[in-house]
């Protein structure tokens, strides 16, 4: 007799099929599974291209375009692992991960998003190429202030009929020119293209277009329509009135409360590091959940609590009464 | 004489393993046809209900992946079997959660059962990166946005750097391939576990048993 069967001695024990259990348990989550997907099906709502966001929104894909030129964007400005701004990660204390896995998907937003795709389309349009010749033989205060200054053109701008956009006038230098080049690459889809493929034949890499999207209004719009912000609980929500990853309540309930939606926050966690900080307590409270057999009083809950009386209530009771059926442990 | 009984196999480490496997699970505790009477509580349900989920998810999600990323979105089968990999990664966690709050208010880590218990929470953690890779994967609006949302949590640990949740074929690798692998194997391990030890006693058994 070894461990196991000393341990079972004097347990009463009764006939079990584990194949037939487990035959029964997948009929039936199967079973589960179809009914609810012929009632519901699944969520998917159509992803935002580039050429939507143009066409739908020009005034914004503009702005977004012209950001990027001018290092405004997040993008643009969002340190490691894109590019290498200055204190632009999120630290706490000594504490700087994000600065230690350093830039290993290197993104220049203006040169990929803008710059790139304008220099492409300019040696078949002798305007554009001039533009792009004026504004990079600029100063770069020199393009800092048409920049500027075009953005605040942007404010009062109005969309035409054709779907490009009028400014009020002003001095923006060659900027209208290179914008509404891009604007028209954008609404012809060929910037999806350009964005996408980074010159190989084969890519599933939407890094660059999805952080080119990003940078805009619209797609965080549609966001927001869906439930799916960060302030709305978005991590664990789906499209729709669908179920999302629900088992992420926990880690999308700390960015809802205080140090982590506070400026001010508490001991250096605030909502500019929220995101380091969150992801330490959800490591950290992990941990924890794996080592509960070693931590006292974690530990000791389940004895307090009587739930496993509940649990176990039908064997207690059928031991206590002496039920039929009782048998010993089997020799083995 | 047989192989087992030969000195020169005793010492080999098939040998050894063999034996081991002889001694601690023999084809009786593997395939039991019997358990404990206190064993009949629907909390034990739970258990089985979520690795019966993981079955139709995996099953589901080779017929999505070899036909490819595309054709879950153009086509009615697609859809259908979208949406059979949706609700039962839904059920999947809803079970296993069940299972875990269960195993938990019956501290089933009990008489040296700590390691099965540290290996389900890992399988816990390891399935929700499984599940969140999947639906960066999706190919749809929530794909995008969630994708553009987490990658900030995900950079601030410096795990950016080779993990980007922006690429749709590492994430789709990862969520095909290695991550269900080590989910599948470590549920087995799990199982494997349960069936070595028995089912832990109920609390205070002397008591009221």
């Amino acid at each position: 007799m070894d461990a196991h069967d000393r341990y079972y001695q004097g347990v009463r024990m009764v006939p079990y099929d584990i194949v037939k259990e487990l035959t029964i348990a997948l009929v039936a989550v199967l079973a589960l599974v179809l009914g609810l997907s012929f009632a519901f099906a699944s969520p998917d709502d159509p992803p935002l291209t580039i050429h939507a966001w143009a066409k739908s929104a020009p005034v914004d894909f503009v702005t977004t375009a012209t950001g990027e030129l001018a290092g405004s964007t997040t993008t643009a400005g969002y340190g490691a692992p894109y590019n290498d701004t200055a204190d632009a990660a999120q630290t706490w204390g000594p504490l700087a991960p994000q600065t230690w896995g350093g830039v290993h998907q290197p993104v220049d937003a203006a040169q990929e998003f803008v710059l790139g795709p304008l220099s492409t389309s300019s040696t078949s349009d002798p305007a554009l190429a001039t533009a792009l010749s004026q504004y990079s033989g600029a100063t770069q205060d020199q393009q800092g202030k048409w920049l500027d200054a075009y953005t605040k053109g942007l404010d009062k701008a109005q969309v035409d009929g054709s779907g490009g956009i009028t400014v009020p006038s002003g001095d923006y230098g060659p900027v209208p020119v290179m914008s509404s080049s891009l604007l028209r690459l954008a609404q012809s889809g060929a910037l999806d293209g350009m964005l996408q493929d980074a010159g190989h034949f084969y890519n599933t890499d939407y890094t660059r277009s999805l952080l080119f999207m990003g940078d805009g209004s619209l797609l965080e719009s549609m966001a927001g329509d869906q439930h799916l912000l960060g302030n709305q609980w978005g991590m664990m929500n789906e499209t729709g009135s669908f179920p999302g990853q629900s088992w992420l309540w926990l880690y999308t309930f700390w960015y809802q409360v205080w140090p982590f939606n506070s400026d001010a926050g508490f001991l250096g966690l605030n909502a500019g590091n929220a995101d380091l900080g969150v992801v330490l307590i959800m490591g950290l409270l992990t941990t924890l959940l794996a080592l509960i057999p070693f931590i006292p009083g974690l530990r000791d809950i389940p004895r307090w609590v009587p739930v496993h009386r509940l649990i176990w209530r039908q064997s207690a009771k059928q031991r206590r009464t002496g039920a039929p059926g009782a048998a010993p442990v089997r020799a083995s | 004489m047989s192989a087992r009984a030969d000195a020169n196999v005793d010492r080999s480490w098939t040998g050894a393993l063999a034996r081991w496997t002889d001694r601690k699970l023999p084809a009786d505790r593997l395939f039991p046809d019997r358990q404990p009477a206190y064993v009949g509580s629907w909390v034990y349900v739970f258990g089985v209900c979520t690795i019966a989920a993981l079955m139709i998810v995996v099953a589901s999600g080779v017929i999505l992946s070899f036909f490819g990323p595309q054709w879950w979105h153009v086509s009615p089968q697609g859809r259908f079997f979208n949406s059979l990999h949706f609700w039962s990664v839904q059920l999947f966690f809803a079970f296993m959660v069940l299972h875990l709050w269960g195993q938990y208010f019956m501290a089933s880590w009990r008489d040296g059962r700590a390691p099965t218990w540290m290996v389900g929470v890992t399988i816990f953690a390891i399935s929700i990166v499984t599940a969140f890779t999947g639906y960066v994967a999706q190919q749809n609006l929530d794909s995008q946005w969630i994708a553009l949302n987490a990658k900030d949590a995900i950079n601030s640990t410096g795990a950016g750097a080779f993990f980007n949740v922006l690429n749709f074929g590492q994430m789709y690798g990862l969520h095909v391939m290695m991550l269900p692998i080590f989910v599948i194997t470590l549920v087995a391990v799990h199982v494997l576990m349960v069936r070595i030890k028995g089912v832990v006693k109920p609390i205070d058994f002397e008591e009221t048993h």
